[in-house]
């Protein structure tokens, strides 16, 4: 069982998501994934932007979007990918309970994104009767901006789970790599989010 | 009594070994008998669409059984037997290759075999439930978005479900070539199957995602009534074209690239001779995998995108030929001056040579557009991929079975069984598709259930339905074949071939952590060179030590079943609500695995020292 | 044994070849025996890549064969060790240069003639036909012209005709393989392609984008005739009377009929734009019922009573009153005498 302390060094090494051949191959899995993804969400963009003019009658993006709300999600999500990087900083100090402060702030400023989004969704539903169903134009959009919502969602549980689980004992070398992959989640779902407001939300407000 | 309770114990026992099993020998016989399960009903439906056009205006099966025969066989055989055949030699070969004790992602390893197994029988399960899809292989909006029934319902899941399994075996490659090699065994030290499998594993990641998100909206049309392919509300079918062939072109080279690697390895060690040209071959890998990301549209030449993207497109897709035909030469020239031994194993990479390359020939002519306005969709197409699959990939599964057999199962497949089945399936290949390129140009399109009486394509439909015969007569003594090695067949030493490379060096079958020591590499050809400079074993990179190995699992199947069951609940919740149960049963299954594998450490288990030095060689 | 091998396929595929040049196909449906110019264009690529690619068959061929034959394990070589050749960059530089000229030949001409054939510059002047793809039938609207037809395609020989393509359900594709390439039939989008036969005569079109159930049944002929037939048949088309009455009374009561089951609901008789069903001004011109089946009453009748049995899958069954054989019969005593011109397949040639 000497191999179980060995996970728990005395002082943690610089990059304690890397110490292990686990957390190697681990940390370069998860950026093959976010590979994926990549293309994942660029095949939602293409057909997107194939479609954001396929209004069928329908309320155009002109019409819809109110880029007051979306500059708060925007800054919502920009400052919760920037606490992400103080908890990465953090437990690369070996600092734990600051490290789960800031990842506690990143789920807050998560979750009131996701709950304007929400509020965003529903105002169109209501106020303008678009739905997924509405036209082509329609179903791309809540498509892609779904997608991206629902990946908020799901690094949100993620993030709660294992802030949770690790919650008593502290960092050690088998459970940092798994915050630090999730952090590259959330960069990545931030770096999306940047795409959605341009091409969706500028564009669709100038084009 | 005790021995047929011990025997039924025995069987449980094997039944739960495999279930949990996360060791990448074990999964590789998962894929093997799921990949050659499928390709057996592939066969089949094969068998059964060349039976119906051996005469014209034959009525073996009704119109819209045709069809769904079609769309079945060519699925099955893309998604369920060839990639799954190529992963099998995959986990069985690679980690070998590169004297590695297993992938580095074990559990999602597992997980990637489960998905691929319960997709694939989710997708079949659509015969028994009101049919099966019926709108081709490549499932074209709007035909595929109007199809009546659940067909379709169950192409789109079951293809999700096995997708995602396939992306995840991807990374694991990916990260296992990456991570995972022995000391000295750097990038152009690793045989060429290793290599293709990295190339092919970067296709997978970059080129599935595009049919993730084509079958997305596929299935949000089909059962939540979005408007993507709806005309009436804006929608536009031709994305689904784009979308699929950005996925499906690549797709083309997931499947060849892995069998250019076997060839490369069985044509080099059959040969005596070290792979001619080998850095050309990596790179012409490498710029295959790239261009094969830039040339989709020739699948849509006739689609009307217009004369500029056509000639771009073609362009892009001639230039393949060039790094294709290196290899073709590169081959020739490792067996040039070389001791060639012919073998069941070698004869199918001295059969793939001319096949493959009247394969690329017509694949350069498909290319020319305004030929392709003639050829495309036509049996000259059906003929054309036929020679680049089967004459490429299926003869490179075949000839990776026969070589690696030994190591896989311990046991040497019968050597005149295997010649009969490369003869009988050789002949039987150019009989039925050779004679495809002249009815496509003769006016026969493809996916014709019927071809009408005088039109000239009576004698060679009867010609390519005599040929299919053959090559299922093939397949059958194949199969006895297998069936009489498991018996009686020849016990395989360690390194049966003269092999060249780091599989040969361990035990045939290898024991469950590979490597009793890391290999230290000190080139190409690792073993060969060991040979050549008199020691005949690799010398080991580390000093004998406990052996650090991943535990099983049940979680991978049991996320696998969550996903099956939700597959389900999707198809039927446009008709039932109970359906719902089992959508969101079925996820929450899933995800709850996935917590538990999240929260739960698992640091794996230790093999002693002293247990190591108990198995003496 | 192998080397012989190579010799006997090089000499089967050579032969196999020949075999098939020789009878290529009937002679008004294949790609092989041009008489249009599309196909034309295509034929010439088809020959130049074939002609180049046999001959990059033929190297890898011979230096196979002289590997097989030189290069195999003989008896009494068990010790010997081949050289371990690294490669030979002189050569792997020769069979690098010389596919990218082999390749460039092709790409030249198959740029120029792509061009050729997407040229819309003679559109405007020439004559320009609506086509449209339906499961399983199509339709024709000659623009500007009044004339509505189905399934049958007459045009003019020697001129250039602009077809301007959409469907109204799934995607189809228009190929008439002796007269030029396919183009597909989107719902979405127009496409155009022009035809130009060179040669009087009846040509098979088919179906070559999977459509469903019938895709194989959704054939179609192109009647290629010369200018003055053609302008005949224009005003034979144009002065069809939609409401004219039959002679025998068999088929007026036929008539009659095709009007009380509301037939006209989808089938238009005459220029009226209504297609939901095939037109059929000139059913009786026809030589082939539902594209497929030989033009007789009794196969009329069978798909009167029966369409599902001839065409699976059509939008015909079941959006109909059922019709006794009897009245069927009447309806297609009425309809085979809808022959408003001498211009048919049978005058223009070859069937």
């Amino acid at each position: 069982m000497s191999h179980d302390h060995s996970l728990n060094p005395e002082t943690m090494p610089n990059e304690p998501e890397k110490a292990t051949l686990e957390g190697k191959n681990k940390f370069l899995g998860f950026w093959f994934f976010l590979g994926g993804e990549t293309v994942l969400f660029a095949s939602l963009f293409g057909t997107y932007i194939a479609l954001r003019n396929s209004t069928a009658d329908g309320p155009t993006a002109n019409e819809l979007f109110g880029l007051e709300l979306v500059f708060i999600m925007t800054m919502l999500l920009l400052t919760s990918s920037l606490t992400s990087v103080y908890a990465m900083y953090h437990m690369k100090s070996n600092d734990f309970k600051k490290m789960q402060l800031w990842l506690g702030i990143t789920a807050i400023l998560g979750f009131a994104f996701l709950a304007l989004e929400i509020y965003e969704f529903t105002h169109y539903i209501v106020d303008y009767d678009f739905t997924f169903r509405s036209s082509a134009f329609g179903s791309a959009f809540y498509t892609l901006v779904g997608f991206h919502g629902g990946h908020v969602t799901f690094g949100l549980a993620w993030l709660i789970a294992i802030m949770v689980r690790n919650a008593k004992r502290g960092l050690n070398l088998y459970n940092a790599p798994k915050f630090y992959t999730f952090s590259l989640y959330w960069h990545f779902i931030d770096v999306i989010w940047v795409f959605i407001f341009t091409v969706v939300y500028l564009m669709g407000k100038v084009g | 009594m005790s021995t047929v309770a011990s025997q039924k114990r025995g069987f449980g026992e094997v039944l739960w070994d495999y279930l949990t099993t996360v060791d990448h020998k074990k999964i590789a016989h998962l894929y093997l008998i799921g990949g050659g399960f499928f390709f057996l009903l592939g066969g089949l439906e094969a068998m059964a669409i060349r039976i119906q056009l051996i005469k014209p205006e034959n009525d073996f099966v009704s119109a819209g059984f045709y069809n769904e025969l079609l769309t079945m066989h060519g699925t099955t055989m893309i998604f369920l037997a060839a990639m799954p055949l190529i992963f099998a030699l995959m986990n069985a070969v690679v980690p070998l290759q590169i004297g590695a004790r297993d992938v580095a992602f074990p559990f999602l390893n597992a997980l990637g075999v489960w998905l691929f197994i319960l997709g694939g029988i989710l997708l079949n399960l659509s015969w028994f439930l009101g049919g099966a899809p019926d709108a081709g292989w490549t499932a074209y909006t709007p035909l595929s978005v109007t199809s009546p029934g659940h067909g379709v319902d169950f192409y789109v899941l079951g293809l999700q479900i096995t997708g995602a399994g396939t992306l995840m075996s991807g990374i694991n490659f990916l990260v296992t070539i990456i991570n995972m090699r022995a000391p000295g065994m750097t990038y152009m030290r690793m045989p060429l199957f290793s290599w293709t499998t990295f190339v092919t594993s970067t296709l997978i990641l970059f080129a599935f995602p595009a049919l993730t998100i084509g079958l997305f909206l596929l299935m949000f049309d089909r059962m939540f009534g979005s408007a993507f392919f709806d005309v009436g509300l804006g929608g536009n079918s031709i994305i689904w074209q784009h979308l699929f062939w950005i996925f499906g072109h690549p797709e083309v080279y997931i499947l060849i690239l892995p069998a250019f690697g076997i060839f490369s390895d069985v044509i080099a060690t059959y040969s005596k001779k070290r792979l001619f040209g080998y850095t050309a071959m990596v790179f012409a890998t490498i710029l295959i995998a790239f261009l094969g990301f830039m040339v989709w549209a020739h699948h849509m030449f006739t689609v009307g995108l217009g004369p500029v993207a056509n000639s771009i497109f073609a362009i892009a897709t001639m230039a393949i030929a060039v790094p294709t035909g290196i290899k073709i030469f590169n081959w020739l020239a490792t067996m040039w001056g070389g001791r060639i031994e012919i073998n069941s194993a070698m004869l199918w990479a001295l059969g793939f040579i001319p096949s493959f390359t009247i394969g690329g020939m017509t694949g350069v002519m498909v290319a020319s557009v305004v030929a392709d306005y003639q050829y495309h969709d036509t049996y000259f197409v059906v003929a054309h991929f036929h020679y680049v699959i089967v004459g490429g990939v299926v003869f490179g599964i075949l000839a990776g079975l026969h070589y690696w057999w030994p190591k896989m199962f311990g046991r040497v497949l019968h050597e005149g069984m295997g010649k009969l089945t490369f003869w009988t399936f050789f002949i039987g290949f150019h009989l039925t598709f050779f004679i495809q390129h002249f009815l496509g140009l003769m006016g026969m399109p493809r996916r014709y259930w019927v071809f009408l009486e005088g039109q000239g394509l009576d004698t060679g439909n009867l010609i390519s339905t005599i040929g299919a015969f053959f090559m299922a007569f093939g397949v059958i003594v194949m199969l006895v074949n297998v069936v009489y090695t498991a018996v009686k067949g020849e016990k395989a030493v360690a390194d049966p071939w003269d092999g060249r490379t780091l599989e040969w060096t361990i035990a045939s079958p290898p024991p469950h952590y590979n490597f009793k020591q890391t290999p230290l590499v000190r080139g190409l050809d690792p073993l060969w060179i060991e040979k050549t400079e008199g020691k005949g074993h690799v010398t080991p990179a580390e000093p004998l030590d406990d052996i650090h190995m991943p535990n099983s699992s049940i979680l991978p199947f049991l996320m696998s079943v969550g996903l099956f069951i939700a597959g389900f609940g999707f198809i039927y919740q446009v008709d039932y609500n109970w359906a719902y149960i089992l959508l969101f049963g079925g996820m929450a299954m899933t995800l709850v695995c996935m917590l538990i594998r999240s929260l739960k450490d698992d640091h794996g288990y230790h093999i002693p020292k002293v247990e190591l030095e108990r198995e003496a060689d | 044994m192998k080397g012989w091998m190579g010799k006997l396929r090089a000499f089967a595929l050579l032969g196999l070849t020949a075999i098939v040049l020789s009878a290529c196909g009937k002679e008004n449906l294949t790609a092989l025996d041009p008489k249009g110019y599309g196909a034309d264009q295509s034929l010439y690529l088809i020959i130049l890549t074939t002609v180049i690619m046999l001959f990059v068959l033929a190297i890898v061929m011979i230096v196979y064969t002289i590997v097989l034959i030189r290069y195999r394990k003989k008896k009494g070589q068990e010790d010997f060790i081949p050289k371990q050749v690294e490669g030979n960059k002189t050569l792997e530089t020769v069979w690098t240069i010389i596919p990218i000229i082999l390749l460039l030949i092709i790409a030249v001409p198959t740029i120029t003639a792509t061009f050729d054939l997407a040229d819309e510059s003679a559109a405007s002047d020439s004559l320009n036909v609506e086509v449209t793809g339906n499961q399983y039938w199509w339709h024709f609207n000659y623009e500007g012209q009044e004339i509505q037809t189905s399934q049958d395609l007459y045009v003019p020989v020697g001129e250039r005709v602009y077809l301007n393509m959409m469907s109204s359900d799934v995607i189809h594709s228009f190929w008439v393989p002796t007269i030029a390439g396919k183009m597909d039939v989107n719902p979405e989008n127009e496409n155009t392609m022009y035809i130009e036969a060179q040669e009087e005569g009846v040509y098979w079109g088919k179906c070559a984008e999977f459509c469903g159930p019938s895709h194989s049944l959704m054939d179609f002929k192109v009647i290629a005739v010369s200018q003055e037939e053609f302008d005949q048949w224009v005003e034979d088309m144009q002065n069809v009377d939609p409401e004219a009455e039959p002679e025998s009374t068999v088929a007026q009561e036929g008539q009659s009929l095709f009007q009380e089951n509301n037939c006209m609901s989808c089938h238009a008789i005459g220029s009226s734009p209504a297609q939901i069903g095939p037109n059929l001004t000139n059913f009786g011109d026809r030589s082939t019922l539902a594209g497929v089946e030989d033009m007789t009453k009794e196969n009329l009748v069978q798909w009167i009573m029966d369409p599902e049995s001839m065409k699976p899958g059509n939008k015909m069954t079941g959006n109909y009153p059922e019709v006794s054989e009897d009245d069927a019969g009447k309806i297609a005593e009425y309809l085979m005498q809808l022959e408003p011109s001498e211009i048919t397949p049978e005058s223009a040639g070859t069937e």
